[in-house]
C-alpha cells in the first residue's frame, strides 16, 4: 500500500559499506546541494536551445518576483484559494465522515462503497468541462471539481483504516466490556488515525489536482487562467512561475498536514 | 584482567577492542580475548552487552573505533574467507531453496554450479537435511532453517566458525536437538568456533572456554574453562558433576550485571 | 446478513435509470439510452484511433517511468547521499497537482504523443521510486552482511541480494504508477482537449451528445477498472514471498 510505505531517514552511512562509526553529514547541507544541483541543471538546460518555451531558472525566478510585487499572484490566488479553502473543508470533513460511517454502519458500507470505488478509478476528470454547464463559471464548480477528485481518496482510506483494526484488540475491547461508544474512541479510531491522515494527504492532492483542473478546463480564473494566458500571450517564464508557485503551495499544505499530525498524534519514541 | 596461558595453539586475538556507537554509546571497552584453535568457545553475557557487536568485529563487518583482530597473528581488513558467521535469524534468502542457499558462499567465489552442488549436497546430508535441499526457507521450521544457515557456512570450509545466538530463534526441544548436532559434528569437523550466546547453560554445555562479558560497556568480567570431558557420550554431559556448579558460580558471578 | 454489491450496483444503476428519465437534467440521459451508444461508440474510427493513441502513449510513459524509476529508487534506497539529494523532490512530485504542469508541456513536446507521454510519466514515476526504495531500505541488514561475509562485491549484494528482496515493494510501486498512469494519461488528454480520449469527450460535450459521452465514460472506467485488476492478481501471483521474510 502506497500510505504504508515508510520513507527512509537513516542518517547512517548507506548499509552496503562496512559499518563506520563517526560524525553525520548534515541533512541541510544536501538539501542546499539538492536544491542547487536542480537549479543548475533546469539553467543549463533553459539556456541550451531546447526551446524557447522552456526559460531557464534565472528568468523563471526574476518573473517570480516581478509578479509577487506586480500583485498578479495576490489577484490570481484571491480567486483560487477561497474556492480552494472551501472545497478542501469539505473534502478533509465530509471524506472522513463518510470514511468513517461507511466502515462502523454495514449498511453504509453495502450503499457506498461501490460508489466510491467507482469514483476512484473512472475518469473523474472528465466531467469537470460538464460541471459549466451545471454551476456556470462559479466557484461552486471549482468546489465540485476539487470534492469529486479528492473527497473519495479520503473516504476509501478512512474506510480501510477503520477496517484494518486489530481484531485482538477488538476481543480486548469486548472482554472488558467496553460500549460501542468507547470502543469506538479508544481503539477504532486511533488505530485508523494513520491511514486516515495518510488519505488526507492523497484528498488534499487530489484536491489542487481538481482546482487547477478546474480552473484550466473550465472556469478561466484564477491560478489556472494565469498559466493559461501567460502560455497563450508567450511569456512562458511567467507561466513557469505560477506553475512553480501553485506546486510550492501544494508541498507547504502537504508539509503543513505532516506537522499538524505529528503535532496531533505525537510519534512515541522508542 | 589476568589471561591463563594455554597449551593449545592461539589462532585469533582481539586486541584491546573499543567500540564506540553514534551518541557516543560505549558498546565494548578495552576487549582483549585469544580464541584458542579447534575449541568452542562461548561469549556469554546480559542482553545489551555488545555480545553482537564484538562477534560482527571479529566478522569483520563492523570496524572497531581502537583495537585491532588478528587471525593467525595477521590483522583482519574485514570479512575474510577464514571466518564464517552463523546468524541469529538464520540470513536465508526466501526466494532460493535449500540447495540455493547452501550453495550462496560458493557461488559467490564462482564455483562452477556442478562442483557448488556436490559439496552442498554433501553438507546438507551432514546436518541432516537430505531430501529438503528443494523446499524453500518458508516451508522449513526454525530448526531447519538453522541447519540450512550452518551448512551453508560449512561449505566454504573455512577454520573459524562465528556463531551469533544461532539456536535462541527455535524452540527449547530442537535447542537441545542442534546443540548435540553440533557437538557431534564438531567431532568430524576440525573447527574453532565463536559463540554468542546468553545461556549459561548453553554455554557450559558447548564451550571449552567461556567468555563472561559484564554490562555495558561490554567488558571482559571473567573467562572461565569448563573441565567437562566430551569424549565419551554426549548425554552424559549433563550428568558430570562440574556442569551444575560451574552453572552457579557462572550465574553469581553474572547477576550483578542484570537490572 | 451482508449483501452482495452487485445489488447495490443495481440500486445506483435504477437511481441513475429515474433521474434520467425525469430529465432534471439533460447533461444526463437515462441508463438505458446509453446502450445504443456504445454500439454507436465502436463503429467509430475515431474511437479506435483514440484507443489506439491512448494505449500506445500509456504503455511507453509507463514503461519509461518502471524502466527509469526503479534504478532511480535503487540508487535512492543504497545511497544515503543520492536519497538526501533526491528525496525532496521525489516526494513533492509524489503529491504535487502534476495537472498544472500539462500546459508548460504543449508548447515545449508539441501537441501530440510526446506530452501525453510526458504526462504519464509525471503521474506515474514517483510511486516507483518511492516503494522501490523502500524496499530497498527495508532488506534485512542480516541478509547484506551475509552476503559481506560470502566475499560478495557490492554489485553482487545488489544484484543477488538487494533487489530481489525489494522485489514485492517494487511490484506493488508498479501497481500504484499502472494507477496513477491511467489517471495520467486520462488528465493528460483532457487538458489538452483536442485529441485522444480528451478529444472526444470535449467534442461530444460540444455537441451536446450525452449518450456517447457517458458510454465513453464507461468504456473507459471499464479498461482502468480491467488494467488496475490485472495488475492486481499479478502482484498477488509475483510477490509470494512477501510475507515469509
Ligand atoms: N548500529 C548500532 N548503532 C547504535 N547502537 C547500537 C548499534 N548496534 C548495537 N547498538 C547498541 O550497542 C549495545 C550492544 O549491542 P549488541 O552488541 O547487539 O548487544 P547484545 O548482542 O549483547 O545483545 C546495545 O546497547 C545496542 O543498543
Ligand atoms: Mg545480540
Amino acid at each position: 500500500m502506497e500510505n504504508q510505505i515508510k520513507y527512509s531517514q537513516t542518517n547512517e552511512d548507506s548499509k552496503l559499506n562496512i559499518t563506520k562509526v563517526g560524525p553525520k553529514t548534515s541533512l541541510l547541507f544536501f538539501r542546499i546541494i539538492s536544491f542547487f544541483l536542480v537549479f543548475l541543471i533546469w539553467e543549463l538546460a533553459g539556456r541550451s536551445d531546447i526551446s524557447i518555451a522552456f526559460p531557464p531558472f534565472s528568468k523563471v525566478f526574476l518573473a517570480f518576483i516581478e509578479m509577487i510585487l506586480s500583485g498578479e499572484f495576490v489577484e490570481a490566488y484571491a480567486d483560487s484559494l477561497p474556492p480552494l479553502l472551501i472545497g478542501l473543508l469539505i473534502t478533509v470533513v465530509g471524506g472522513v465522515i463518510i470514511g468513517v460511517s461507511v466502515g462502523l454502519v454495514r449498511s453504509a458500507e453495502w450503499f457506498i462503497m461501490p460508489l466510491l470505488i467507482i469514483f476512484q478509478t473512472a475518469p473523474v476528470s472528465a466531467l469537470i468541462p460538464m460541471l459549466t454547464y451545471i454551476y456556470g463559471i462559479s466557484d461552486t464548480s471549482k468546489i465540485v471539481a476539487i470534492v469529486i477528485l479528492g473527497m473519495p481518496l479520503v473516504a476509501l482510506n478512512s474506510y480501510k483504516g477503520i477496517q484494518s483494526t486489530n481484531p485482538s484488540l477488538l476481543e480486548m475491547s469486548a472482554s472488558f466490556l467496553a460500549s460501542r461508544t468507547n470502543t469506538i474512541i479508544f481503539v477504532i479510531l486511533p488505530s485508523a488515525q494513520k491511514m486516515i491522515f495518510a488519505g488526507l494527504r492523497l484528498g488534499i492532492s487530489g484536491a489542487f489536482i481538481g482546482i487547477v483542473l478546474a480552473e484550466l478546463l473550465i472556469t478561466p480564473t484564477g491560478i489556472g487562467d494565469l498559466i493559461t494566458y501567460n502560455r497563450f500571450i508567450a511569456r512562458y517564464d511567467k507561466m513557469f512561475a505560477t506553475i512553480v508557485s501553485i506546486l510550492a503551495i501544494a508541498g507547504l499544505t502537504l508539509s503543513l498536514m505532516r506537522v499538524f499530525e505529528d503535532w496531533l498524534f505525537p510519534k512515541e519514541k522508542n | 584482567m589476568k589471561k591463563r596461558s594455554r597449551s593449545t595453539e592461539v589462532i585469533l586475538s582481539t586486541d584491546s577492542i573499543n567500540v564506540v556507537y553514534q551518541e557516543s554509546l560505549i558498546a565494548l571497552q578495552n576487549v582483549s580475548l585469544d580464541i584458542p584453535a579447534a575449541k568452542l568457545t562461548a561469549i556469554l553475557g546480559p542482553s545489551g552487552c555488545g555480545k553482537t557487536t564484538l562477534l560482527k568485529v571479529i566478522a569483520g563487518l563492523i570496524k572497531p573505533t581502537s583495537g585491532s583482530v588478528k587471525v593467525r597473528g595477521k590483522e583482519i581488513e574485514g570479512p575474510g574467507p577464514d571466518r564464517a558467521l552463523v546468524f541469529q535469524d538464520f540470513a536465508l534468502l526466501p526466494w532460493a531453496t535449500v540447495l540455493q542457499n547452501v550453495g550462496f558462499g560458493l557461488r559467490a567465489r564462482g564455483v562452477p554450479k556442478k562442483e557448488r552442488d556436490e559439496t552442498s549436497l554433501h553438507y546438507i546430508k551432514e546436518v541432516g537435511l537430505l531430501g529438503f535441499e528443494d523446499k524453500y526457507p518458508h516451508q522449513l521450521s526454525g530448526g531447519m532453517r538453522q541447519r540450512t544457515g550452518l551448512a551453508r557456512a560449512l561449505t566454504i570450509n573455512s577454520d573459524i566458525l562465528l556463531m551469533d545466538e544461532p539456536f535462541s530463534a527455535v524452540d527449547e526441544q530442537m535447542r537441545r536437538k542442534l546443540q548435540e548436532d553440533l557437538l557431534n559434528l564438531l567431532k568430524v569437523e576440525n573447527k574453532t568456533v565463536i559463540f554468542v550466546t546468553h545461556s549459561i547453560e548453553e554455554a557450559v554445555y558447548l564451550a571449552d572456554q567461556v567468555i563472561i562479558l559484564s554490562g555495558r560497556p561490554g567488558s571482559v568480567a571473567e573467562i572461565v574453562y569448563p573441565k567437562i570431558d566430551r569424549t565419551g557420550e554426549i548425554d552424559l554431559i549433563r550428568r558430570q558433576p562440574g556442569y551444575i556448579d560451574l552453572v552457579d558460580e557462572i550465574w553469581s558471578s553474572l547477576k550483578k550485571y542484570v537490572e | 446478513m451482508q449483501k452482495s454489491p452487485f445489488w447495490s450496483l443495481i440500486f445506483w444503476a435504477g437511481v441513475w435509470e429515474f433521474v434520467g428519465q425525469m430529465q432534471w437534467m439533460t447533461l444526463l440521459p437515462p441508463l438505458s439510452g446509453i446502450w445504443f451508444a456504445f454500439a454507436e461508440l465502436f463503429q467509430q474510427s475515431a474511437f479506435w484511433d483514440a484507443f489506439i493513441m491512448t494505449a500506445r502513449t500509456f504503455g511507453i510513459g509507463l514503461s519509461l517511468s518502471i524502466v527509469v524509476g526503479i534504478p532511480i529508487g535503487i540508487l535512492m534506497g543504497i545511497s544515503s547521499r543520492a536519497d538526501k539529494i533526491l528525496s525532496v523532490w521525489v516526494n513533492l512530485f509524489l503529491s504535487a497537482p502534476i495537472t498544472a504542469v500539462i500546459p508548460a508541456l504543449m508548447p515545449i513536446l508539441g501537441i501530440a504523443d510526446a506530452t501525453v507521454i510526458a504526462t504519464v510519466i509525471l503521474f506515474s514515476i514517483w510511486v516507483v521510486i518511492i516503494d522501490t526504495q523502500a524496499g530497498v531500505t527495508h532488506v534485512k541488514d542480516s541478509l547484506v552482511e551475509m552476503g559481506k561475509i560470502f566475499g560478495c562485491s557490492r554489485s553482487k549484494i545488489i544484484f543477488w541480494i538487494v533487489i530481489p528482496s525489494a522485489m514485492p515493494e517494487i511490484i506493488t510501486g508498479i501497481r500504484l504508477s499502472v494507477v496513477r498512469a491511467v489517471k495520467g494519461v486520462i488528465v493528460g488528454q483532457i487538458v489538452i482537449a483536442l485529441i485522444g480520449f480528451g478529444g472526444l469527450f470535449s467534442t461530444y460535450l460540444s455537441y451536446f451528445l450525452m449518450e456517447r459521452f457517458w458510454a465513453l465514460i464507461i468504456v473507459v472506467f471499464i479498461m482502468s477498472f480491467t488494467i488496475i485488476g490485472l495488475v492486481e492478481m499479478l502482484e498477488r501471483r509475483i510477490a509470494f514471498y512477501a510475507k515469509s521474510r
